[in-house]
């Protein structure tokens, strides 16, 4: 007798092959060496990012976008839905630490040459994901619409609007109009829920496809030594990541519940900007260092030499496997580890002296 | 046997279809995208002129004191100095578009988002803003307080 499940499972083989996959998935092994450890950061980003999924779902049951009602209805989830609060604090929490995480993944995979040649399309493919996941924070910030997001997207839209040419109508178009305002609002919150979303999943899909399909890289220092150690991918593999899931689901319930996430006060067209206005730490790095160039520099201004810098490093920092040709030829290349290591540094200094000041 | 007969090169026509093939093609995206990109641009609101507006009354304000006075869609800080003066400036900060407060501990105007700072007259003195708020003229009527644009 065959149980129900194994009836199912035959159905479904029988249609769609089934048996091949599963033997595919059998066959695969994740490399085992001492810096194994950094291969765990990309299934926790996809976690905290099915969490986004579910709990940005739920909050949408009860959101209401506009001017008139979006604070007071996560007011109202706070308040007045049953466990509201938990399911807001969570989103909030989630989003900072898979900014995080994903920030982890990519570093490690950066330092440990992961992007070089066959895997420059997964490179790729998570860059933009990375950029995609700052849309996502930046225009989700908005959404409670109080008063230091509102500021905060005034300033982080008119940064934007500072870009040559395509600046100003970059940042109409993200305003819906002159100013911040309600359409600003309705437009994030499309971003936030619809566009964003849409385009995440393309790139996770490509993404994961080609990790399954070329497996887990190695390190180069790793390759030389003869002796290979590695473990199946499932299940051994599966059940380390799952725990380590559950580990990451503990302490966000502790961050959610011990550390619940301020509303604030409802944002004023008419209000003065209040102190401490400041975007998100992700962003605070790039926002203190706009404080140190000076007003205006030669004939550029400040800022549009800021966001040129900027957006060159990021472009050549995403374009990486195509300019490190020795990382793919297999050689040692430490030029790319010192920048990397430079930016690392960079980061965390300017985000500590953003956050003090 | 049969003889394949030679198709003789017709490069003109070809050449020519490519380029209608070619023109087609950009002809239909730019039918399908410049409906989206039109949509994309948000209409120009109607905004009515605003020349002059009222701003509450003289004996209810202190002096060495402050606030934002909604002028149409923008607002404008009215301040009232030490030795009586009415003044009228645009409140949003010339470096990027935070809406500027009084101080009185200062004596000046302050920009809450990068500690920029003017003076009473609206001239930027320290921090980033890289100009001078706009001033407006303050006319009084009675008891009330009209501000209006400078001309
Ligand atoms: S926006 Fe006022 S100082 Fe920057």
């Amino acid at each position: 007798m065959k149980t129900l499940l194994q009836r199912i499972y035959l159905w479904i083989d029988e249609r769609v092959e089934l048996q091949g996959l599963v033997e595919y998935m059998g066959k695969k092994y994740v490399p085992v060496h001492r810096h194994s450890i950094w291969y765990y950061f990309g299934g926790v980003s996809l976690f905290l990012f099915i969490i986004q999924v579910v709990t940005g779902i739920l909050l949408l049951l009860y959101y209401k976008s506009g001017e008139e009602l979006a604070f007071e209805s996560i007011n109202f989830i706070m308040s007045k839905v049953q466990f509201g609060w938990l399911i807001r604090s969570i989103h909030s929490w989630t989003a900072n630490l898979f900014i995080l995480s994903a920030m982890i993944h990519m570093f490690s995979v950066y330092f440990e040459k992961a992007y070089r040649k066959p895997r420059e399309i997964t490179w790729v493919t998570g860059m933009f994901m990375f950029f995609l996941a700052l849309g996502f924070g930046f225009s989700g910030y908005l959404l409670p619409w109080n008063e230091l997001a509102f500021f905060a997207t005034k300033v982080g839209t008119d940064i934007a609007g500072v870009v040559p040419i395509i600046g100003r109508p970059l940042m109409i178009f993200l305003r819906g109009g002159d100013e911040v305002t309600g359409a600003t609002l309705s437009r994030f919150f499309g971003f936030h829920v619809a566009v964003l979303p849409g385009l995440f999943t393309v790139f996770l899909s490509i993404h994961l496809l080609l990790v399954q399909r070329q497996g887990m890289s190695e390190p180069l220092d790793i390759k030389k030594e003869t002796e290979q150690k590695t473990m199946p991918f499932f299940p051994n593999f599966i059940l380390r990541d799952l725990t380590l899931w559950l580990l990451v689901l503990n302490l966000l319930a502790i961050l959610a519940v011990f550390f619940p996430w301020e509303l604030g006060k409802k944002a004023e067209a008419f209000a003065s900007a209040p102190a401490g206005i400041k975007p998100e730490w992700y962003f605070l790095y790039m926002f203190q260092t706009l404080k140190y160039i000076p007003g205006k520099l030669w004939f550029l201004d400040g800022e549009i030499l800021g966001v040129l810098l900027f957006g060159i490093a990021g472009f050549l920092w995403t374009m990486v496997p195509f300019w490190d040709r020795k990382s793919s030829r297999g050689e040692q290349n430490r030029f790319v580890n010192y920048i990397g290591l430079f930016i690392v540094i960079y980061i965390i200094i300017f985000t500590i002296i953003g956050w003090l000041a | 046997m049969n003889q394949i007969p030679e198709i003789p090169e017709n490069k003109s026509k070809r050449d020519f279809l490519q380029w209608v093939l070619a023109g087609g093609v950009t002809a239909f995206l730019g039918a399908v995208l410049y409906p989206i990109f039109a949509y994309l641009n948000p209409p120009k609101q109607a905004e009515v002129e605003v020349s002059s507006v009222k701003a509450g009354k003289l004996s209810e304000m202190e002096k060495e004191s402050g606030k934002i006075i909604k002028f149409g869609t923008k607002p404008v800080i009215l301040i009232r100095t030490a030795n009586d003066e009415l003044r009228a400036f645009s409140a949003t900060c010339t470096h990027l578009d935070c809406t500027v407060q009084f101080r009185k501990d200062f004596g000046m105007i302050w920009c809450a988002c990068h500690n920029g700072k003017y003076d009473l007259n609206g001239r930027n003195i320290s921090g980033p803003p890289p100009r001078p708020l706009d001033e407006f003229r303050v006319v009084i009527q009675g008891d009330e307080i009209l501000i209006s644009k400078k001309t």
